[in-house]
């Protein structure tokens, strides 16, 4: 492979569940400080597909390369083997990933969620992996929560600890899993003003979303996916304004008036809080 | 939709014009509960039944009870037997069982097999018959125990049975208060294994997956992520087990061990015929070993239910009595 390959280089990714296949044939590639937005209805396998680049799910066809490295096998004598549990966790270090459900070690306080990796998994020193857990909780604007624990922080907060937590371990690549959708409308902004800020830093991401504001703003590609294959892709204002295919005009003019939808409730609501 | 309806559609009109006050504190007669004080009366008489009882009645000899309590054989018996064999056996079971449970949790057929034949056989047998089991058991090992399994074995195979590997006394290990503890501790890890298990099955899938995504092998992330969080729901039923453990050393005498609380008092009862004041004053011992127990395990459960939960803490049973009475809060 040349030098310039792309962070993630994934080949005709396949992925079947007791035999229904969900990703039929993926290929994808995302360049270093690339932001790309995977969308589609559910059941499109975009959710499948970003747990695959991190292993979450082992896929059956097709190959991954995260950073020039095969996920998952080696190659050796012209077969492929498969790595054991320790490799593979070594080759998830360097993914971040952010769930729909935060996942949050509950019974740990924000900062020592945010520490468990660096001290557990990586071996930073204690007090260094304190100094960043503080540094990183104040770039999500949580720097004074640092002794709560989850479940006395809001939705959007914990959503922020997570995406601390997850570049606590200084991914090369970070994936989101639908990062807004268990949010009340009203907190999803400071979790897309994170994740936008941490775009403009350079940040290497894949988002699946259905938050198209977010998407036409800070991707630089997004991705349209619909029964386990790519549909199209391209620039945000190619595909979100002017898609080529069916399937996509179809989705988005759905999304399009949901979204009008919401924003009617949402103003409905406001209006009724400050009666 | 649009079902936000104004707060002047529902409920009786409110007195409208000028001079109408707001309604302010609410001072209301509480609801009565005449039953309360019938409930009261009952319990009253009783107790009062009780204590005379207990105060009256002679074959009680209640300074026969706290001397028979004090006993250095009894108080041995209490330290060896029942406590040092509660500890012991639950020390065992607990380890023994959450090992168990991760086995037969674990992908690999072979081990979650053997995890879940382990359960069957020592869930089907009484204790009182593995301890009497167990009492026996030196039989199988007229010649000792082999400290390295296929020692002996493989020094036969080549020739140089004179070498002899270091064996011990089979009684030395089956008998007595260690023959006890492991009897014990081995039925204990049968029941600990489905109680782990549950409690590992009890925490959300997406705790073991965050860690896996922050780079831990499964190991770890069992170690770290899920066995902390299973602990909240472990720690009630194994307070539970722990006090029934304690009860069940009184069963060592099947083995037979007699260092035990309740034969050396009983032993006391039979030689100076005072039967009913030892058996109070077994009942005594349990009742304060047990009481110990129950703090050791709400301090327990307290602590690894930390981050669950921000319920305020119980009212207490003294602010519930008074409010019962109508008195002033």
């Amino acid at each position: 492979m040349s030098d310039v390959m792309p962070l993630v280089h994934a080949v005709n990714v396949h992925k079947s569940f007791y035999g229904v296949e969900v990703l039929k044939g993926i290929d994808i590639d995302v360049a270093a400080g690339e932001v790309i937005c995977l969308l589609g209805p559910s059941g499109s396998g975009k959710t499948t597909f970003l747990r695959c680049i991190n292993q979450l799910e082992t896929i059956q066809g097709g190959r991954i390369w995260i950073d020039g490295e095969l996920a998952g096998y080696e190659e050796k004598g012209g077969r492929l083997h498969r790595l054991n549990d320790k490799r593979i966790a070594a080759q998830r270090r360097e993914i971040g990933m952010v769930f729909q459900r935060f996942n949050l070690f509950p019974h740990k306080t924000a900062l020592a969620n945010i520490m468990e990796a660096p001290v557990h998994v990586a071996g930073t020193g204690k007090a260094e992996a304190e100094k960043r857990g503080r540094e990183l909780l104040e770039r999500v604007g949580l720097g004074e929560r640092c002794d709560a624990y989850p479940a006395q922080l809001s939705g959007g907060q914990q959503q922020r600890v997570a995406i601390a937590r997850a570049l606590a371990m200084d991914p090369k690549l970070m994936l989101f899993d639908e990062p807004t959708s268990a949010l009340d409308p009203e907190l999803v902004g400071e979790v897309l003003a994170v994740m936008r800020e941490l775009a403009a830093a350079g940040m290497t991401m894949i988002v699946v979303t259905h938050e198209m504001g977010f998407a036409r703003e800070v991707a630089d590609r997004v991705v349209f996916m619909d029964g386990g294959v790519v549909v199209e892709q391209g620039p945000p204002e190619d595909v979100i304004n002017n898609p080529q295919h069916e399937r996509t005009q179809a989705f988005l003019s759905r999304i399009k008036e949901e979204t009008e939808e919401h924003a009617a409730a949402l103003k409905e609501r406001v209006a009724a809080e400050e009666l | 939709m649009s079902s936000a309806a104004a707060p002047e559609d529902t409920g009786p009109t409110p007195p409208s014009g000028a001079q109408a006050e707001r309604p302010g504190t609410i001072d209301a007669v509480p609801v009565r509960h005449p039953w309360r004080w019938v409930t009261i009366a009952v319990i009253l008489a009783l107790i009062f039944l009780l204590v005379r009882l207990l105060l009256t009645n002679d074959a009680f000899n209640w300074s026969f009870v706290w001397q028979a309590m004090v006993q250095s054989p009894v108080l041995n018996g209490l330290m060896l037997g029942t406590l040092l064999g509660t500890v012991g056996a639950m020390v065992i079971g607990i380890t023994f069982g959450i090992a168990l449970a991760v086995m037969r949790l674990s992908d690999n057929p072979v081990l979650s097999g053997v995890a879940w034949i382990y359960t069957w056989f020592f869930r089907a047998i009484p204790r009182l018959v593995l301890l009497t089991i167990m009492g026996a058991l030196g039989v199988l090992f007229p010649d000792g125990l082999n400290l390295i399994p296929f020692g002996n074995d493989l020094a036969h195979l080549f020739g140089a049975d004179h070498l002899g590997f270091a064996t011990i006394d089979a009684n030395r290990v089956f008998v007595g208060v260690l023959g006890g503890i492991i009897g014990l501790g081995l039925s204990e890890a049968a029941y600990m294994a489905e109680i782990a298990r549950a409690g590992i099955l009890s925490v959300d899938p997406g705790q073991r997956e965050a860690a896996c995504a922050l780079g831990m092998s499964n190991g770890k992330a069992m170690r770290r992520i899920v066995l902390p969080q299973a602990m909240r729901v472990i720690v009630p039923p194994t307070g539970n087990e722990t006090i029934a453990m304690t009860k069940d050393t009184s069963l060592l005498i099947a083995i037979p061990v007699t260092t035990e609380l309740f034969f050396q008092l009983s032993s006391i009862g039979s030689r100076t015929y005072q039967t009913f004041p030892v058996l109070v004053a077994a009942v005594l011992w349990y009742l304060v070993v047990c009481s110990v127990l129950m703090v050791v395990q709400s301090r327990l459960e307290a602590y690894f239910g930390r981050g669950f939960g921000t319920s305020a803490p119980d009212e207490g049973f003294r602010t519930r009595m008074l409010s019962m009475i109508g008195g002033s809060k």
